[in-house]
């Protein structure tokens, strides 16, 4: 239960981020978040330097996008891990990254309360799911979003044959998908 | 997969986004996936930021005016957002040029290590023997295309190999207009879109 506090006080430190240009819950925020992203980007082959660098943009991002933030569609290290990913391939590959285009529902409304607290949980329950994966499992999944390595390269790390990889990372994601019913 | 992982040349990124932007089911799946990388994020390690590093972000802070949600493409656009960036406009922006049998074609400017182009063709011609060298990724944005097994429409996406041999014809009406991404001639490594392929089929 700590937990799902815990991740219930994100969804509240960027609301008031975003309506009260709160900057000491930005700095909880950060001092959270920061370091994760940074090591993060690290694991996906930025050096140091270039990971700090870029990590300090990802949260000055999340400050300026506080307003966009929408708690009953993503959980907070949901949304970190999507500016962090975009801020990877800006910074490591000077391309650019194209985003879907929201596909509009009608009139934006306030998100309902419950959606947002539904979407919440589920981030949680997501979370434990992916600790409770085999090792091997869960180390495979973390390699695949750590990103710059393909799935060849992940074979060459690992040692373990390529369809062993494509299949380990299938069975991972039908796991996480059966603890999420 | 590797869209939300961030491992994919632009020009598959860029048919991604756009398919995802009509598709609200690989748009609910890829939440999900970002979700993962979410969840990954906060059980991974951490490495110490430097010391002065919030101070650092909070002075870029104070420079910068607040970003403004993501450009959304006017109500009856042919294009998508993500793809109206890439042309500058929707349908009429675009700069074609002939390639023969009256069909017609626009390549857009991304990362070399893949390319993309969108591709014009007369209602009822054929497509045009482009020779699938490596993987190819084709999303319908008009009109629709059919070879001996399917039929394509708006939304829909075509993946091809060396190994697809198959005569797509445009359907009869307006132009089929489609956005063809490929990693031929240079090819790298084709296991990539592969990933991408279970994700983008329904």
């Amino acid at each position: 239960m700590v937990e799902t506090n815990a991740k219930a006080e994100w969804v509240g430190h960027v609301r008031r981020i975003h309506e009260d240009r709160d900057q000491s819950a930005f700095a909880e925020v950060f001092a959270h978040f920061a370091p994760r992203v940074k090591a993060f980007l690290m694991k996906s082959g930025a050096s140091e330097t270039l990971a700090e660098e870029c990590t300090q943009e990802a949260m000055a991002t999340l400050w300026r996008k506080a307003h966009l933030f929408d708690p009953s569609r993503a959980s907070v290290s949901t949304w970190i891990f999507t500016i962090a990913r975009n801020r990877r391939i800006d910074m490591l590959r000077k391309q650019r990254r194209p985003e879907p285009e929201d596909i509009p529902w009608g009139p934006e409304a306030e998100p309902a309360p419950e959606d947002v607290i539904a979407l919440q949980q589920e981030s949680v329950q997501l979370g434990e799911a992916l600790a409770n994966l085999p090792e091997t499992q869960r180390e495979l999944i973390e390699k695949a979003y750590f990103g710059d390595l393909s799935h060849s390269q992940i074979a060459a790390e690992t040692g373990l044959p390529l369809g062993t990889i494509k299949s380990r990372i299938r069975l991972a994601l039908d796991r996480l998908r059966h603890a999420m019913k | 997969m590797a869209y939300s992982a961030g491992t994919l040349p632009e020009a598959f990124d860029l048919v991604v986004a756009t398919h995802v932007s009509l598709c609200d089911e690989c748009r609910a799946r890829l939440d999900a996936l970002d979700a993962v990388g979410g969840a990954v994020l906060e059980d991974c390690a951490q490495v110490a930021m430097s010391a002065d590093s919030l101070s650092a972000t909070l002075a870029m802070i104070a420079d910068a005016p607040s970003e403004q949600a993501p450009h959304v493409a006017a109500k009856g656009a042919v294009f998508p957002a993500p793809l109206q960036e890439y042309v500058s406009g929707d349908l009429d922006a675009v700069k074609w040029r002939s390639v023969g049998g009256g069909v017609r074609q626009a390549i857009l400017k991304t990362s070399n290590d893949a390319s993309v182009r969108l591709l014009r063709i007369p209602g009822g011609a054929k497509m045009p023997d482009h020779g699938h060298r490596g993987m190819e990724m084709t999303l319908v944005l008009q009109g629709a295309f059919k070879d001996e097994d399917d039929r394509f429409a708006r939304g829909d996406v075509e993946f091809a190999n060396e190994d697809l041999h198959h005569t797509p014809v445009a359907e009869e009406g307006v132009d089929c207009i489609c956005l063809a991404a490929t990693d031929a001639p240079l090819k790298f490594n084709a296991f990539i879109p592969r990933i991408a392929q279970p994700f983008l089929r329904i």
